[in-house]
């Protein structure tokens, strides 16, 4: 074992410790960077250690979701997932995971056992490939999200395309051979990527590829409705910039598109979703695989999106050989992620919190929202940190009106309420919704808005979750989020 | 007296809708509705000829550079000169960011390669280059409008730098953020009844004394001044007033 990896997993963990005992979250950052600093490839070195590879998963919305499934499937298989389950995504993130893993000797415990598996920052991948060979690389899907952030969706997808191109060309570094550990489940030390067929951007990725590409997609062109939608973001065609047709829309840019000009079009997915069937709480799933095999799950969680994140879990152990048996049951027995249509009990009250962080990621919660029976009471939260991504023009973009049938009550929070009410006011919520800054406060009077029996539905945005996640389970006795399993 | 009626062109509406610039087509239409003024929206797109004399106020928001390659040609061979000739004729416009940047004469790109624009504002926009910072924070302008000294709130997010000739007046005064291009504290552009500005968020609904003041600059060719009678602006101002006291 390397000195410098020793030393960055004590020094890393001691920053971690040092962090909780403050009070100061879960660590998760800072023990990160400083394990970073006692070792610049603290991430290649751990994860090398792990026996059965690997596999990354990176795009706009469902990264958290669909590794966490690929955690539960790996699981089901008898693999120790190395999982950065807390949606700490940057280098740092899968550092401090890691390094809280491994032991003070670095070495990973039951190494043979174990996959890594990372959720992966859009803008990070390139630095993560540039780190480590993953067996695998699974793209969601790319809309706008934190424009003041990336700049552009476009510059997201370059990277990716210089980043691909770059390994195609051999230019990865799989680190000091020395610490190279052999991966006994890896087959030719090539990097599968698993793409997304129904998101023109995603999908373009496969002809940067060298190495094996599989695809996935929606077939039943009845699933979608998204009609009246108003987030799209690869509308015109990559290479050729006329504007792209659709035979079938399921949401936001995803769907059946060919270019009218070059001809570029949806390629044939390998692994596919024929039917899906969706009721307010589930989604039944007809998936074929490469093979033709067929596997048909009850997806215990609602909404289209969902649906795609279960297929991108189901590719992304297709890809890395996993038992399809331990994909069908992790899948139907799954439940989720944090703040993903995450449930708390709060005094007899039902509250779900469902993060909405870009238009396409909203309307999707608020199409799962609005198929729910009963009254909605609704708190909806608007942050503008950094990792909410700083411009909220992305509101005026989000179809809000959906859920304003059956809606009594609203309350407009975060540190942009204001915008936020404005949103509101336009989409009939009334012309005066109220507004609350603190978080803690919001919450305080959306319970107190909802009588014990009912339902509260919590939206909110990325920090904003994180703190009414927080704040639900000193109050419900939950799990706080780096404790969630 | 007939019923007014304000009839917009909302240019090239799905290749650029980035920014939330849906949320200033919402607002002209809430706001001419709520004073009994009939909204009429046509939307044009890639091969849609525009029609001088059809429209009173034309409207295209911001896009990606993909998108405005995209836009850029047609806009040139089917809409541009219709479109100079309505402005000269004292139609309104509103270009927010990209489409602000296209109706200028030319734009310069990270690379130094020219792209001529639809020449409507007498001015010019060049990238730095590769690398160059982008003006991205939030905004906040001192625009001196009919109603007297008031401020524009929004949010920035433009790599271009924008640098205006003579014939064109700036929008207003940078108070925080970069404007038009971070140096000489201008930020958009106004000729006759036309106004270009960087600033989304979205631009209007927020801003509810400037979109009035589109609305009744495009209004006044047909039906001359028309008061526009004050209505419920209390969450519009709650928002504009916390805009104003965020940090760039």
């Amino acid at each position: 074992m390397d000195k410098r990896t020793i030393a960055a997993v004590i020094a890393g963990k001691a920053a971690g410790n040092a962090s909780r005992l403050l009070g100061r979250g879960g660590g998760t950052a800072i023990a990160g960077l400083v394990a970073e600093r006692f070792d610049p490839r603290i991430v290649a070195h751990l994860t090398a250690q792990a026996g059965a590879g690997a596999i990354c998963v990176t795009g706009t919305n469902g990264k958290t979701t669909t590794s966490l499934m690929l955690s539960r499937i790996a699981a089901a298989a008898g693999l120790l997932p190395l999982h950065n389950r807390s949606g700490s995504n940057l280098m740092r993130g899968v550092a401090a995971m890691l390094v809280e893993e491994a032991s003070f000797s670095g070495a990973i415990p039951d190494a043979a056992r174990r996959l890594a598996i990372l959720e992966v920052d859009e803008a990070t991948l390139p630095q993560i490939m540039r780190a480590m060979t993953p067996r695998a690389i699974v793209f969601t899907n790319l809309f706008r999200d934190q424009l003041d952030r990336y700049g552009e969706v476009d510059t997201v997808a370059q990277s990716w395309e210089r980043a691909i191109a770059a390994n195609a060309a051999g230019a990865t570094a799989t680190g000091d051979p020395g610490v190279h550990v052999h991966a006994p489940l890896r087959d030719d030390g090539e990097t599968v990527l698993v793409l997304n067929a129904d998101d023109p951007a995603v999908a373009h990725l496969g002809r940067a590829a060298r190495g094996r590409v599989l695809y996935y997609g929606i077939e039943d062109a009845i699933a979608g409705g998204a009609e009246g939608e108003h987030a799209s973001d690869f509308r015109t065609c990559l290479d050729c910039a006329v504007e792209l047709a659709y035979s079938a829309t399921f949401y936001g840019h995803l769907g059946h598109w060919r270019c009218p000009s070059c001809g570029t079009a949806r390629p044939k997915p390998d692994v596919r979703l024929d039917r899906v069937t969706l009721t307010d709480n589930s989604a039944a799933l007809d998936i074929t695989l490469p093979d033709g095999a067929e596997m048909s799950i009850v997806l215990p969680m609602a909404g289209l999106y969902n649906a795609y994140n279960a297929l991108a879990a189901v590719a992304g152990a297709i890809a890395l050989g996993l038992p399809r048996d331990a994909a069908a049951n992790a899948l139907a027995g799954f439940s989720a992620a944090f703040g993903r249509q995450e449930r708390f009990s709060v005094g007899g009250r039902d509250v779900q919190v469902l993060l909405g962080k870009n238009p396409t990621g909203l309307n999707q919660v608020l199409r799962t929202i609005a198929a729910r029976p009963g009254e909605k009471r609704i708190l909806f939260l608007l942050n503008d940190g950094i990792a909410d991504g700083r411009d909220i023009s992305w509101i005026w973009d989000a179809d809000y009106e959906i859920v304003v049938p059956r809606t009594v009550w609203t309350l407009a929070a975060g540190t942009r309420a204001e915008d936020l009410a404005l949103r509101l006011k336009y989409g009939g919520f009334g012309d005066d919704v109220p507004v609350e800054h603190e978080t803690a406060a919001a919450l305080r009077r959306a319970l107190l808005a909802t009588p014990s029996g009912e339902t509260l539905y919590v939206v909110p945005t990325y920090t904003a979750m994180l703190e009414v996640r927080e704040l639900l389970a000193k109050q419900g006795g939950g799990k706080r989020f780096w404790e969630d399993a | 007296m007939t019923q007014p009626v304000l009839r917009v062109a909302h240019l090239y509406p799905r290749l650029m809708n980035i920014y939330g610039d849906r949320g200033n087509v919402l607002c002209l239409r809430h706001r001419c509705e709520a004073r009994g003024i009939d909204f009429e929206l046509t939307e044009l797109s890639i091969g849609d000829r525009f029609d001088a004399a059809a429209h009173d106020l034309i409207f295209a928001g911001g896009a990606q550079d993909r998108e405005q390659r995209a836009v850029v040609d047609d806009l040139l061979a089917t809409k541009a000169a219709a479109i100079r000739e309505a402005v000269e004729a004292d139609v309104a416009l509103l270009a927010v960011c990209g489409a602000y940047q296209l109706f200028g004469r030319f734009y310069r790109d990270a690379t130094g390669a020219e792209l001529p624009g639809a020449g409507v504002f007498d001015l010019y926009t060049e990238h730095p280059g590769e690398g160059a910072k982008r003006c991205i924070g939030n905004i906040v302008i001192e625009w001196r409008s009919p109603f007297g000294s008031q401020t524009i709130v929004g949010f920035e997010n433009h790599g271009g730098r924008t640098r205006l000739g003579a014939g064109a007046q700036p929008l207003g005064r940078v108070r925080t953020g970069s404007g038009n291009n971070g140096e000489d504290g201008t930020e958009g552009a106004v000729y006759r009844n036309a106004i270009g500005t960087y600033i989304h968020g979205s631009l209007l609904p927020k801003n509810p004394a400037l979109a009035d003041h589109v609305i009744a600059l495009a209004l006044r060719r047909r039906h001359g001044d028309i008061a526009l009678a004050p209505i419920d602006d209390r969450a519009e101002l709650r928002a504009h007033a916390a805009a104003v006291r965020l940090r760039a």
